[in-house]
């Protein structure tokens, strides 16, 4: 084709997509209520980019360059960067979850932690994922342990093993609350649902959380452990190395990044515990603390959601969100730290 | 020798015990459902007495008002699948520029999508909401309880992980591959489209497990923005809504987690193998 002609179309097409933009923002600016207006813009950014696309210029490859980032980098901008700044900024305001009228300075954090709900659960998450990470691990270590040895059908045993993950923790949820609440109270005669009580609806959600992230974790522990030479592990068993003595100077050692893959993992999953604990206790039941009836099982995430949404409190919610923010901040970097140090040293 | 026989034969069978304690709560869902309330209270873990009830049953929640479930089956179908496809094309796009462009810009952009990974969803759920609103009542582009919001939104989320993935596999494809392509008069999408994306499709594979299953099995980020009982429902909030209407009926509720849960079993026969390979790998990076 003549380069002529395809600059002239080019440039007219990119002309269309500037004035159906413009149109479209006057449309908007001027308070206009026409349904087109959203089709017109979104035409005419469309017919912006096809033009440049077209266009036969020197700076063909800078234009490939802007395309091809835009549609990942606006939809980015527009669903985490500028939500993230707006709810850094809306923590120091009364924001109703619509508008804000003024600045309160500090005011939504000292409510915050003097409130007596966001410091308990603030504090059983920590319990929560002290208790999870410890007995995740160890479900999965042990599991990996077992899957890689010479039985047979591991592969079968690992996919079993695994199944739990691939379901969401809303469903799965739900199925253990009927668990608990039926057939736990039906096999031992009498008995009351564990998740009639504080401590034992906890101990309920930890449960099942390990068991569905357990199988999970195996994985990765399998991996480390298939990663530890072969030579090494018969040069120990020739030496006389009980398996015992193997797992402990041998395989835990040469396994210890894949610890801290573990460990970091269930860390940050347990902190970000949500829909197992809504689904399965929704907070409940409640726990008499100096006074106070406080719901015994409301993790971080499920406090911030039932503030924000349940109590319309958007501004107090969105201050424990940059809270919770800082501290899962604080987890990651730490791994990095740690990471980057092991590296250093191997 | 002996010994070491029957060593192997204990943990033959303790993999076998541990594998059916982990197996059982999907046993409970798969008798329960073929029981009807009644049967329940009696004995929740007996088998059932009449295997047919399971399709009354199925029959009762699919047809539901609240749970309607062909109609969320396919919404979900689609969010999932739509989202997949702008998430994996436009990551790769994103990460191959950002990857061959070694620039100040292009390091920055990489940083600031690394470091996003890191931000936990509560944080920026509620601005999203408002921020969403304010677009679609000024441009008149309907955000919320739209598909096109939604999977917006999965591009947004799913974005940053993605690309961080991929810039990592095509750093390790030779430049020399894209300069041979040029020398061949190929235009730069040329390049991409031609020789750079056939070589993604491994690590491809892995965005989208990862994506997939975290986009299907989502449950907050659906809920506020289709909302509980909105027109649009994925799966899991159709459970939720299911349940909230039915508090104490476990017939109908195992049998919802029952139809909920099918479709991914499905999928993880056919495809055990790259799904946990996927998901595994994800993680590792």
């Amino acid at each position: 084709m003549d380069i002529n002609i395809q600059r002239r179309s080019s440039i007219a097409i990119i002309a269309l997509g500037i004035v159906s933009v413009v149109v479209a923002m006057i449309l908007n600016f001027g308070g206009g209520q026409e349904g087109y207006r959203g089709y017109l813009l979104i035409g005419g950014l469309l017919l912006c980019m096809g033009g440049l696309y077209v266009l036969p210029t020197r700076k063909h490859r800078q234009i490939i360059n802007v395309l091809f980032l835009l549609p990942l980098l606006f939809a980015f901008a527009f669903t985490v960067i500028i939500p993230f700044v707006f709810g850094v900024f809306y923590s120091f305001t009364d924001w109703n979850g619509i508008k804000f009228d003024q600045f309160v300075g500090l005011e939504n954090y000292i409510t915050m932690f003097t409130s007596q709900d966001y410091v308990y659960s603030l504090l059983i998450t920590i319990v929560f994922a002290t208790i999870n990470i410890l007995l995740v691990n160890f479900v999965a270590l042990s599991l990996a342990l077992l899957c890689t040895s010479k039985i047979k059908g591991r592969n079968f045993y690992r996919a079993a093993f695994f199944v739990p993950n691939l379901i969401g923790g809303i469903v799965l949820g739900y199925v253990w609350q009927f668990i608990f609440n039926k057939v736990f109270t039906s096999l031992i005669e009498g008995s009351m649902s564990m998740l009639t009580d504080p401590n034992l609806a906890i101990l309920a959600i930890i449960l099942v959380s390990s068991w569905q992230y357990a199988g999970y974790i195996m994985m990765i522990y399998v991996t480390g452990l298939q990663g530890v030479p072969r030579d090494v592990l018969e040069a120990s068993s020739v030496d006389g190395a009980n398996s015992l003595v193997t797992l402990f100077k041998i395989k835990i050692p040469m396994i210890a990044n894949t610890f801290t893959v573990s460990i970091f993992l269930t860390l940050v999953n347990s902190f970000k515990q949500f829909d197992l604990n809504l689904a399965i206790t929704n907070g409940g039941p409640s726990r008499i603390l100096n006074g106070f009836s406080i719901l015994s099982t409301e993790f971080l995430a499920l406090n911030i959601y039932k503030t924000a949404i349940s109590k319309n409190q958007y501004a107090l919610g969105q201050t424990k969100a940059v809270v919770f923010f800082i501290l899962l901040a604080i987890v990651s970097l730490t791994q990095v730290v740690i990471s980057k140090k092991r590296e250093v040293e191997m | 020798m002996r010994s070491q026989i029957i060593k192997r034969n204990i943990m033959e069978v303790l993999t076998i015990v541990l594998m059916l304690v982990f197996l059982f709560p999907f046993v409970l869902v798969v008798i329960n459902s073929a029981k009807k309330s009644s049967e329940i209270v009696i004995s929740p873990i007996s088998l059932p007495t009449q295997w047919g009830q399971l399709f009354v049953n199925m029959g009762n929640v699919i047809n539901n008002q609240n749970f309607n479930y062909w109609n969320s089956f396919f919404s979900s179908v689609l969010i999932t699948l739509v989202s997949l496809f702008v998430i994996t094309l436009f990551s790769s796009m994103a990460a191959w520029i950002l990857v061959r462009n070694k620039t100040k810009w292009s390091d920055t952009i990489f940083l600031i999508l690394v470091a996003a990974m890191i931000i936990p969803f509560q944080v920026v759920m509620l601005p999203l909401l408002s921020t969403f609103r304010e677009i679609s009542d000024f441009t008149g582009i309907r955000l919320l309880q739209s598909y096109k919001g939604i999977v917006f939104a999965y591009l947004g989320f799913g974005g940053s992980m993605s690309v961080f993935i991929l810039h990592g596999f095509i750093k390790s494809i030779p430049y020399s591959l894209e300069e041979a392509a040029r020398i061949d008069g190929c235009k730069p999408e040329q390049t991409f489209f031609h020789v750079i994306m056939p070589l993604l499709k491994p690590i491809q594979m892995t965005v989208l497990i990862l994506n997939g299953i975290w986009i299907w099995n989502d449950f907050l980020l659906p809920s506020l923005m289709l909302g509980l009982n909105g027109k649009i429902k994925t799966l899991p909030v159709a459970v939720t809504s299911f349940v909230g209407s039915y508090v104490k009926q476990w017939d109908l509720i195992l049998t919802a987690a029952f139809l909920a849960m099918i479709p991914i079993i499905i999928l993880f026969l056919f495809a055990q193998k790259q799904i946990i390979q996927g998901m595994v790998e994800g993680a590792i990076k």
